[in-house]
């Protein structure tokens, strides 16, 4: 389905960020991208929609050459690609609702988004995926009084309600708590197998990736230099990605480590409760401050 | 350099002996102009004058106080005329100013080599004459009135609405507005969802101190025939009325204590 072909960037600083990158995502594939600060793994994932313009090469989207799109076919092509940040991204003063809604941006007129009229299937779409994420009591709630965790909930419900086919995700745990994390990690890749998205996750924790994700790249300097399963990942195959390091701690034990987390006892059900209280405490804070 | 080796010992200053003696220097040449403005002023004033002026100012006040209370009915239109110069011309370069801001900042421009200098133009010419001297020229080309007063403090407040907004602009979070541009939306609804909800805390209090300076700017406006209360003021000197002036005074602080508490108001509402 996404198919990159032979990428290259270079900024006008003169830094080559990716030298000639080719990989495939099959539909409904999901590719976490390790590699350490600095390897392009973010320039990569921001070249396909774009907001990174690339210097050379193919990047193929259901047959669609997006570099050489025009800027009308471009955000056409960008509806169908949703994006989840490492700092979430959500537009600060809005509500949480609106923040889900701005996902559809690509397919309402101008008017429509300036009065907050947005289709009524669209609204029950936003309202399920709310449900989904877990947040459907926080719609009418602004982005900057929700957590970290909850704040990504919202990035992913934005994305989401654009409908996408592919997912492209940029460091969704970096700023997360590691309980948050591995909650956000497993909704992102229940999210993806329900829906059957393809996504590619740049992500910092090893064994974070290898416990969630089936596929791997790792990216040095630019270039790929691993490609494969969670298991091949050897000291070797790390130390070549990000140097020479202790990785005995970070490489997986044979065993069944994935079943054991798979129906662990966490679940997604118990949304931080501290922080539900803390934000019913701030609405009633912010009541009392209105009398 | 600041390091330097002396007996073996590293010794650390804060600046070399080269910038230090351009410091110095600089103070040097202050200080000698400083002296020397000082004596001119000194040569062109009329010393017997500023010594009995003390005796001048208590006479001045003596004449200033009571005020004549039953005066005041005169000055609320002139007061109320005031307000309005103030408020109207605050609402027209607001609205004037609002689109320039996005053509001046550096991040919403359409144009960097073209817009953006234009924007830039109109920014500066309008800050760099003060509303009284807008004031005197619009008597001259409109007449006199409360319109010459509008249009001076819109002429004025452009560039300072313009000058801050685009400033505020500037520092947005772009990465919010990364994710509105990754979504698809178009150019406008970027704006719309990306940028507007950031600065409009910026927007609001930028337009409501405007609005509170230009109640104080307004009320000096009438001296050169543009309206509002200070025509009544120059009217009272020219008379002598010292203690309508002073009713017109009061009058002033207490307005302009008004607008700084209602201002005060909003912007913690906003914030």
């Amino acid at each position: 389905m996404l198919k990159i072909e032979n990428l290259t960037k270079r900024y006008p600083t003169g830094d080559l960020a990716l030298n000639g990158v080719s990989l495939e995502v099959a539909k409904g594939e999901v590719v976490a991208l390790i590699g350490p600060s600095g390897a392009g793994k973010s320039t990569l994932i921001r070249t396909i929609n774009r907001l990174v313009e690339p210097t050379s090469g193919r990047i193929l989207l259901n047959g669609v050459n997006l570099p050489s799109l025009g800027s009308r076919a471009l955000r056409r092509a960008r509806r169908t690609i949703g994006m989840i940040f490492q700092e979430f991204a959500l537009v600060e003063r809005l509500t949480v609702m609106e923040n889900v809604l701005s996902g559809q941006l690509g397919y309402v007129s101008f008017w429509r988004s300036l009065i907050r009229k947005f289709p009524q299937s669209i609204i029950d779409e936003a309202f399920r995926l709310l449900e989904r994420v877990g947040l459907e009591e926080f719609y009418d709630k602004r982005a900057d009084a929700l957590s970290g965790g909850q704040r990504q909930r919202v990035g992913i419900a934005r994305a989401l309600l654009q409908n996408p086919e592919i997912l492209l995700v940029d460091e969704p745990t970096a700023s997360l708590d590691p309980k948050t994390s591995r909650q956000i990690m497993r909704l992102i890749t229940e999210l993806t197998s329900e829906r059957g998205l393809g996504a590619i996750i740049n992500i910092h924790d090893v064994p974070l990736a290898m416990l969630f994700v089936k596929r791997i790249v790792g990216l040095r300097q630019g270039e790929i230099v691993y490609d494969g399963d969670p298991d091949g990942l050897t000291s070797e195959r790390l130390t070549d990605i990000y140097g020479e390091e202790d990785w005995t701690a970070t490489v997986r034990k044979k065993g069944s480590d994935q079943e054991e987390e798979d129906n662990g006892e966490e679940n997604d059900d118990d949304l931080p409760q501290a922080a539900m209280s803390l934000s019913r405490r701030e609405a009633a804070g912010r009541q009392a401050g209105r009398k | 350099m600041p390091t330097r080796t002396l007996n073996g010992t590293k010794v650390w200053q804060r600046r070399d002996r080269a910038t230090q003696f351009r410091i110095w220097l600089g103070w040097l040449i202050g200080t000698a102009v400083f002296l020397y403005c000082w004596r001119i002023i000194s040569e062109n004033t009329e010393w017997e004058f500023v010594q009995d002026a003390h005796i001048q100012a208590l006479d001045m006040a003596s004449r200033m106080v009571p005020p004549r209370w039953s005066y005041t009915p005169t000055i609320l239109r002139p007061l109320w005329d005031t307000i309005n110069i103030a408020t109207l011309g605050t609402v027209c370069a607001v609205a004037i100013a609002t689109p320039v801001a996005f053509l001046a900042a550096r991040n919403t421009t359409p144009s960097l080599l073209v817009a953006r200098p234009l924007a830039l133009m109109i920014v500066v010419s309008s800050r760099s004459i003060n509303s009284l001297i807008w004031a005197l020229m619009l008597v001259l080309i409109m007449g006199p009135g409360v319109v010459a007063g509008i249009v001076a403090i819109t002429l004025r407040s452009i560039g300072f609405v313009g000058k801050l907004l685009y400033e505020a602009i500037e520092e947005i979070d772009e990465r919010q507005v990364e994710a509105i541009i990754a979504t698809g939306a178009s150019r406008p609804q970027v704006l719309l969802y990306g940028i507007v909800p950031q600065i409009l805390p910026a927007f609001a209090g930028i337009s409501v101190y405007r609005w509170d300076i230009n109640i104080r700017e307004s009320t000096v406006l009438g001296l050169v025939g543009a309206g509002g209360i200070g025509l009544e003021l120059q009217a009272s000197v020219n008379i002598l009325a010292w203690n309508q002036v002073t009713l017109i005074f009061i009058a002033i602080l207490g307005s302009v204590v008004l607008s700084e508490w209602v201002s005060a108001k909003i912007r913690h509402a906003i914030i």
